[in-house]
């Protein structure tokens, strides 16, 4: 950055340079943080989120592996147990099918099982988001899978200032985090502040504030309702947007509140719509704020199919700022 | 482990260490049948894998670990654990589901782990701690404490990918950890020839990882083995892997009772000429290291502490069950 702009507040990040910085200060400022998985030293990733650090911190705590993702992961679930902070990174969110053991009954249950003796430490990095032409094995939104576990923590940020705040958080944070990036934001700008700060996990985020509904939602979906809050506002409806940033633990009283000033809601989410978040949180408002409610919640997630390659298919598959909208003034009662 | 006073007076060093490992595989045997017993009389909640047979394995490899070195166990993990240094009172009360137990009763007999003696938990996914292991490993090379890793696994977890893929990891990395795989020939109710393919040292040795075998019934020649592989271990020679050859004298657990799946004469033949406790004692005798009533007094003595350990687990209050959803989080 020029010298000129170091004296103001904040600066302007992509979010993948957000998630960079984050680590980077972690990383000097605890050396038991250590960086592991494919491609993730001198390459900085596939999607060169990671350059850089590499040169910075040495290969012997940004270090490649094997193409081995379980391995790795179950290395840093032991390494976390005994006095290291991993940050394990799975480059496409789908690979976390070869890792579901290591973090569903080793990383959520150790320190239950032991009584609350043992900790782990750990984040797990990944990302989720379709329309990158990328086809079924590599495209999906599996949040959903960690969110269900008891013992485990999932961030969701949709901003490069929260994935920064909560990336801090994350890293300091005791138990195992899972911390989803959308692949399709990594270069989505945002103004994130030159001091130090964190995002506690557990506290959603009013992106936008407005009466008539509220569009709950995550991740790669919060520019999404974003737009279509401006085109809603443009036939006279005020949408309210609201970010939980983290699945688990859910920021149920904002939710809440947010339906019971607006009595319309719609949550939209990545992952499949079926026995997904968006089922969860639509569970959430239906109890916390029934009586509120000027209709059903409506649920809007991907497609209950494999993600297709071919664009005309994909594009199909996932929730618009279009479909968005088209929802929310059925709701009203706008057509 | 916490023992009354010691009859026995060790006239070496040799004795000394040899009657303590003695005492150790006699605290094994004897908590073992406690847990068949309890269970039996349905005092016992679930079920107990049993390690009767195969104390030599523990205990050879554990005499040569510090008391900070690092395992991981399995659900046949008892005899690690004690091995270790667990106190039988608080594995009981454990495995009875008490408030006083290692886990606070939230693990049960499968998931006994102990930071005060390093034991990362017992595990109940066949093969599920090698990552675990492995990483412990990765944090001592990385902090530089001098700490080793073992990793028990039963020869069943021969078939879990997950063991290659650290396996690999452990000697790019020169990570000091020592595989050790228990063979007591049947993964749970199935004979490990019909499961294992090719030379089982085979495997190890592909990755690089130093490979050896040893007699597991005999533990001084385990614990001969480990005393390398352990000093390997610090010196960042790396991983290592150790074949020992056992035998499970019980069922898969404590229900298994009939064991169609082998023969009665098979069991006989390892328990009569292979014992690993009547081996050390003849050797002890043989050596005269010592005589037949300081082993029965230490027996005694050991067997008077499960009593009480036992007394102590049944006598303990469960969790409340407010206790239900604390420890989740950290």
């Amino acid at each position: 950055m020029p010298e000129a702009t170091e004296a103001i507040a904040q600066r302007e990040l992509t979010l993948g340079e957000a998630v960079r910085e984050a680590i980077a200060e972690e990383m000097r400022r605890d050396p038991t943080v250590v960086l592991l998985g494919e491609d993730v030293a001198e390459a900085g990733t596939p999607f060169k989120v990671l350059t850089g650090l590499s040169a910075e911190f040495g290969t012997n705590r940004v270090i490649d592996t094997p193409i081995s993702e379980a391995g790795f992961t179950g290395l840093g679930v032991g390494a976390a147990m005994t006095g290291m902070r991993p940050v394990i990174d799975i480059m496409f969110g789908d690979f976390v099918a070869l890792i579901m053991d290591q973090m569903v009954n080793q990383a959520a249950k150790v320190h239950y099982m032991s009584g609350g003796k043992w900790k782990v430490p750990m984040v797990l990095r990944t990302t989720l988001g379709a329309t990158r032409r990328s086809a079924a094995q590599h495209s999906q939104s599996l949040h959903a899978w960690f969110s269900h576990i008891p013992g485990l923590k999932v961030a969701m940020p949709s901003t490069p200032y929260d994935a920064k705040g909560l990336m801090k958080s994350a890293i300091r944070d005791d138990n195992p985090v899972v911390f989803y990036e959308d692949k399709m934001m990594f270069r989505y700008k945002g103004l994130v502040p030159t001091e130090e700060y964190t995002i506690p996990l557990g506290v959603a985020d009013i992106k936008r504030a407005g009466d008539d509904v509220t569009i709950v939602a995550t991740s790669s979906m919060v520019q999404v309702a974003l737009g279509a809050a401006k085109m809603l506002e443009d036939i006279g409806i005020s949408a309210e947007v609201v970010d939980p940033r983290t699945t688990w633990p859910l920021d149920e009283k904002t939710i809440i509140e947010s339906v019971k000033k607006t009595s319309r809601a719609i949550v939209v989410d990545e992952g499949y719509h079926r026995y997904g978040v968006t089922a969860e949180i639509a569970s959430v408002i239906a109890e916390g704020a029934f009586h509120y409610l000027d209709g059903p919640v409506k649920r809007m997630g991907a497609m209950h199919v494999p993600i297709p390659f071919s664009p005309s298919l994909e594009d199909a598959t996932v929730p618009t700022e279009r479909s968005v909208f088209d929802a929310a003034r059925a709701l009203c009662n706008r057509s | 482990m916490t023992t009354a006073a010691r009859s026995s007076k060790p006239s070496s060093g040799v004795a000394q260490k040899w009657l303590h490992a003695y005492r150790q595989m006699m605290a094994i045997r004897l908590f073992e049948e406690q847990v068949n017993d309890l269970y039996t009389r349905a005092i016992m909640p679930g079920l107990a894998h049993l390690y009767i047979g195969e104390e030599a394995v523990a205990v050879g490899i554990c005499e040569a670990l510090r008391k900070d070195d690092y395992i991981t166990s399995t659900h046949r993990g008892h005899g690690h654990c004690l091995a270790k240094g667990a106190a039988p009172d608080q594995m009981f009360a454990e495995l009875l589901g008490k408030e006083a137990g290692y886990c606070k009763g939230k693990g049960g007999s499968m998931h006994i782990a102990d930071p005060t003696t390093g034991n990362l938990g017992a595990n109940a996914i066949v093969g599920g701690s090698a990552g675990i292991a492995t990483g412990a490993a990765f944090s001592a090379k990385h902090l530089r404490t001098d700490r080793v890793a073992v990793c028990f696994f039963g020869e069943g977890a021969l078939g879990q990918g997950v063991l290659y893929e650290v396996m690999n990891l452990a000697t790019l990395w020169a990570l000091p950890v020592i595989y050790v795989c228990e063979n007591n020939m049947y993964n749970e109710y199935t004979h490990f020839s019909e499961t294992t393919a090719g030379d089982i040292l085979a495997r190890p040795a592909a990755f690089g990882v130093h490979a050896a075998s040893v007699d597991g019934q005999d533990v001084r020649a385990v614990n001969a083995e480990a005393t390398k592989l352990v000093e390997r271990g610090r010196k960042g020679e790396g991983p290592s892997f150790l074949l020992c050859n056992t035998y499970r004298y019980r069922g898969h657990h404590v229900g298994d009772m009939n064991r169609e799946y082998r023969t009665k004469l098979e069991e006989t033949q390892w328990m009569s000429e292979r014992d690993p406790i009547t081996i050390l004692t003849n050797w002890l005798l043989a050596e005269k290291h010592a005589d037949s009533a300081q082993l029965e007094n230490i027996q005694k003595e050991v067997q008077t502490e499960i009593e009480q350990a036992v007394k102590f687990a049944l006598d303990a209050p469960y969790p409340k069950p407010e206790e239900v959803d604390q420890d989740v989080y950290a």
